[in-house]
């Protein structure tokens, strides 16, 4: 984190959030921020409660049913035409999706 | 009775034998939907070119003597699932105008099954919801009480089979958004097996506990709509690679000699007084079909919504990410660069539940906190996992309310999150454990909402949910009533 904790009793600051959403690529206005870092707080002090529980040598999980490596077939397969796979995109020019000018 | 009334299996029955055709009751269908839409508002977009078309090919089908398990059954499906061609929102306006250019394997299975679609039906915003209150294109009203939601996410598509504005729909189930709609609606929904049906095509909110369901009149149709969606598919890598049983032959079985659990952790203060009646005449149901209720206990279950509120919301903001404005969907004008671009799409095409869990799941998962939360709700998950393990050594299934509350008033719990979250206290263990779970009716509230009973069974044992449930609903003898639209 690129935020050093404040001494606020709160689980997460309004300069956290404005972290965080940085990390998500969101914005939001300053009535939005003090809501959510409120919001916010409420539900991951909620979420403390998690440390009432032992869970010494417990594996975490990811998956209910955990499958372990599972591979196809190498073979080849019809795949969206580029008319296709360019039909929903904001912007196309040619066989590429648009964006802004990435490189100087 | 009107033909939008009925069940598949009465459809099935009048299609095979009285020359009923499909068209007929497509027609039926679309009359309902013209007559009672403009106050439920089920659905976000709706197919009926494309229906009545495939009526009519259903009815040449049958004159042919072509009879397919779902021919010429009018479905409405979530407008979660990609459908090729037709508009597939997921309930934001970041994918308001996206057509899909494929078909969700569940969709393209019952096309093949003889299914004629309706319609999408509305959601909360990429399924993040109990009410169906967060979708960009408005709410959907409990057909029981237009003042009233119809539980979420998947509320258009439960409100859509108790209005019968279609004949089943298809949901989709990461905490409890088919069983938990299902019985605020008083219709039958089932959330199968992690892996049993694939979940090509479906709008990825959290993916290791997301999982396609049906929603329908009873549980013989529940059978019938399962028959037809489940199975391995090589598309989806965690969907599993064993065998589907015929689920109708689980009907009339009886369940006399079971055990039956009752987990005491369940049954809590804050309960609706109704249900907690409801729910004691469904374990004397249970008893009086020759079956034993035992008390079990599920000592982890206070902690699966904090569990549920780490792991689905991380997830989340991983799925999340990939809504960009390059692709697809919505993309506002003006960006000087790329950063911006991102950050304006994704400000101004997410509603304010959406945002708020991907920030805590940005957050959970960002450096420095990853192991204080998202490792350390993934053990507590594998925790709760043993619970239901360790419980199915002594019962073949368990009882448990659907929900806590019948349906509430719209707009009474969308200022306060957690509250919202508490509507699925009784249905997000069976997603993280990955067990299939069916809520199916037992009664109704004094004021005459619907109320759900839930019964869960172990990993792939969705037949046996299917024999509990059909024999309870055949037993219990609950009033036949419908929604005064």
């Amino acid at each position: 984190m690129g935020i050093e904790k404040q001494d606020t009793g709160l689980k997460i600051t309004k300069e956290e959030v404005e972290y965080v959403a940085h990390l998500a690529r969101l914005d939001f206005s300053e009535a939005e921020k003090s809501k959510f870092t409120s919001q916010l707080n409420d539900i991951l002090m909620y979420v403390e409660k998690l440390n009432q529980v032992d869970t010494t040598n417990v594996e975490p999980m990811s998956h209910a049913i955990a499958l372990q490596n599972v591979f196809r077939d190498d073979s080849v397969h019809d795949s969206l035409s580029h008319d296709l796979s360019l039909s929903n995109a904001p912007e196309a020019r040619g066989p590429f999706f648009r964006v802004p000018k990435v490189i100087e | 009775m009107e033909l939008h009334q009925l069940t598949i299996h009465e459809l099935q029955k009048l299609i095979r034998s009285q020359g009923i055709a499909s068209s007929d009751i497509v027609k039926s269908v679309f009359s309902r939907i013209d007559a009672v839409e403009g106050n439920v508002h089920a659905y976000i977009t709706l197919m009926k070119e494309y229906a009545f078309a495939e009526a009519a090919k259903a009815d040449k089908d049958v004159k042919e003597g072509i009879l397919k398990p779902l021919t010429g059954i009018p479905i409405a499906l979530k407008d979660i699932l990609c459908t090729k061609g037709f508009l597939t929102t997921c309930g934001s306006h970041i994918l308001h105008n996206y057509v899909p250019p494929y078909d969700a394997t569940v969709v393209q299975k019952l096309r093949e099954a003889g299914a004629v679609f309706t319609g999408k039906t509305n959601m909360d915003e990429f399924a993040m919801g109990s009410s169906t209150e967060t979708s960009y294109f408005g709410i959907t009203r409990n057909p029981w009480d237009l003042e009233r939601i119809p539980g979420g996410s998947s509320g258009g598509s439960a409100a859509a089979v108790a209005a019968d504005e279609c004949i089943a729909s298809i949901g989709s189930d990461t905490g409890g958004s088919i069983r938990q709609p299902a019985a605020l609606c008083g219709v039958v929904g089932m959330k199968p097996t992690y892996g049993r049906v694939s979940r090509f095509g479906l709008i990825a909110f959290a993916s290791s506990l997301d999982q396609i369901g049906p929603f329908t009149k009873d549980v013989e149709d529940c059978a019938i709509m399962m028959n037809a969606i489940a199975g391995y598919d090589p598309r989806e890598s965690t969907s599993v690679p064993l065998n589907v049983p015929d689920y109708t032959e689980f009907i009339s079985r009886g369940i006399g000699g079971w055990k039956v659990g009752i987990p005491k952790e369940y049954f809590i203060e804050g309960i609706h007084p109704d249900i907690e009646k409801a729910m004691q005449r469904a374990i004397t149901t249970v008893e009086g079909l020759g079956a034993t209720c035992v008390e079990i206990s599920l000592p982890h279950t206070e902690y699966c919504l904090a569990v549920y509120y780490i792991i689905a919301p991380a997830e989340a903001s991983s799925n999340l990410a990939r809504y960009d404005g390059v692709k697809y969907g919505f993309r506002p004008q003006g960006s000087i660069d790329l950063l911006d671009m991102y950050k304006k799409t994704r400000s101004a095409g997410f509603g304010a539940e959406v945002k708020r869990r991907i920030m805590i799941g940005t957050y959970a998962l960002s450096s420095g906190y990853y192991d204080a939360y998202y490792k350390k709700a993934s053990q507590v998950r594998a925790l709760i996992k043993r619970d239901f393990t360790e419980a199915f050594t002594l019962c073949d299934a368990i009882l448990t309310p659907t929900s806590p509350t019948p349906a509430f008033k719209i707009g009474e719990k969308m200022d306060d999150p957690l509250q919202m979250y508490l509507s699925d206290i009784f249905t997000i263990s069976t997603n993280l454990a990955g067990i299939p779970g069916i809520s199916v009716p037992c009664g109704f509230t004094k004021d005459g909402l619907p109320i759900g009973a839930q019964f869960l069974a172990g990993h792939f044992e969705e037949g046996k949910l299917i024999q509990i449930a059909s024999a309870f609903e055949k037993y219990a003898n609950i009033e036949k009533r419908r929604p005064a639209l």
